[in-house]
């Protein structure tokens, strides 16, 4: 890509045709993350910094010094959840980021957890 | 570099927050986050089966779903609850099934005004067995409904609690919430006597 003449903070909008950088060029094209990730997906940097990744990458690394939700994630960026797992699972394959799926279960029929959360939504 | 998990992380729940196109779920949301509501969009492609590459992405059609997510954290007891505002329109109500794996409950908001439109809402978490509450959002203007007026035009299961609510005001959103878990717990714990 040689779109040169664009700064890094301005967008390329034609009305019509909506953005000129397509989503999938962040992600080099690639559609699938190679490791398993859902909207729940926590994410978390891991403090190793991977040699040659690009700017996005590194956004995504800096948003994630504390656990935060592969759908979080995509907002923050402001790009398609399923760019967003791509990216994150590149990050999570060289091990700049760890990451936890959710829990099988809902939680539904789990008195403890069903307690702590109406003790903590009665806080608010 | 390794992690205890349980102290990197925290206990992840997820409430669905649906109703039908306009009926306040976005304000829903907005209301009860700690976090301004965000808003991702998730892209649908009708051929990415199979697609790895560039090569074809041209040629599919793609078209975006707005989804709102916000989240209250309960520091004391290490969770985070998501709220998920599902896609009112039924064509995008394919994107249900990954919101609802592993959600703890929903909240089908109604508008008196048009009732019908949460409908499929009732239906959908009734056939996953997913328990729900249905909050009535008391818009300005909107005939005051009693509760089991609203029960019987919508077929509702007894068991199925009604809460009249205000989307805007954050107290009126939580309390909807803890009402949702406190029908959890009922449903939850056997009656002693049983």
């Amino acid at each position: 890509m040689s779109m040169t003449a664009a700064g890094d903070d301005e967008v390329w909008l034609d009305d019509d045709a909506g953005p000129l950088v397509r989503p999938y060029t962040v992600s080099a094209g690639r559609t699938r993350p190679t490791v398993e990730l859902d909207l729940l997906s926590l994410v978390i940097a891991t403090g190793r910094h991977p040699a040659g990744v690009d700017q996005e990458h590194l956004r995504v690394l800096n948003l994630c010094r504390g656990p935060l939700s592969v759908a979080e994630v995509a907002a923050h960026m402001r790009l398609p959840i399923v760019v967003t797992k791509v990216l994150v699972a590149d990050l999570v394959e060289c091990e700049a980021m760890a990451t936890r799926a959710p829990r099988p279960t809902s939680g539904a029929s789990d008195r403890v957890l069903l307690e702590k959360l109406l003790d903590g939504l009665q806080r608010i | 570099m390794a992690y205890n998990e349980s102290d990197v992380f925290p206990t992840q729940v997820k409430i669905l927050i649906a109703g039908g196109f306009g009926v306040g779920k976005t304000t829903f949301v907005g209301a009860a986050s700690e976090i301004e509501p965000l808003n991702t969009e998730e892209l649908i492609t009708t051929a990415s089966v199979g697609i790895d590459s560039l090569a074809g992405i041209e040629d599919k059609t793609t078209t975006t779903v707005a989804l709102d997510f916000g989240r209250i954290t309960i520091d004391q007891h290490g969770i985070v609850l998501y709220l998920f505002g599902t896609p009112g329109q039924q064509r995008f109500w394919f994107m249900w099934d990954e919101l609802s794996a592993g959600a703890l409950g929903a909240i089908v908001l109604a508008d008196t005004r048009r009732l019908q439109a949460c409908f499929e809402a009732v239906d959908f978490f009734e056939s996953r067995g997913i328990s729900f509450l249905v909050a009535v959002n008391e818009f300005d203007g909107a005939y005051r409904y009693e509760p089991e007026e609203i029960r019987s035009a919508l077929e509702l299961d007894p068991r199925v609690p009604i809460v009249m609510c205000d989307a805007r005001e954050r107290a009126s959103a939580t309390e909807t919430l803890r009402a949702l878990i406190q029908h959890l717990l009922t449903a939850a714990v056997p009656s002693p006597s049983a």
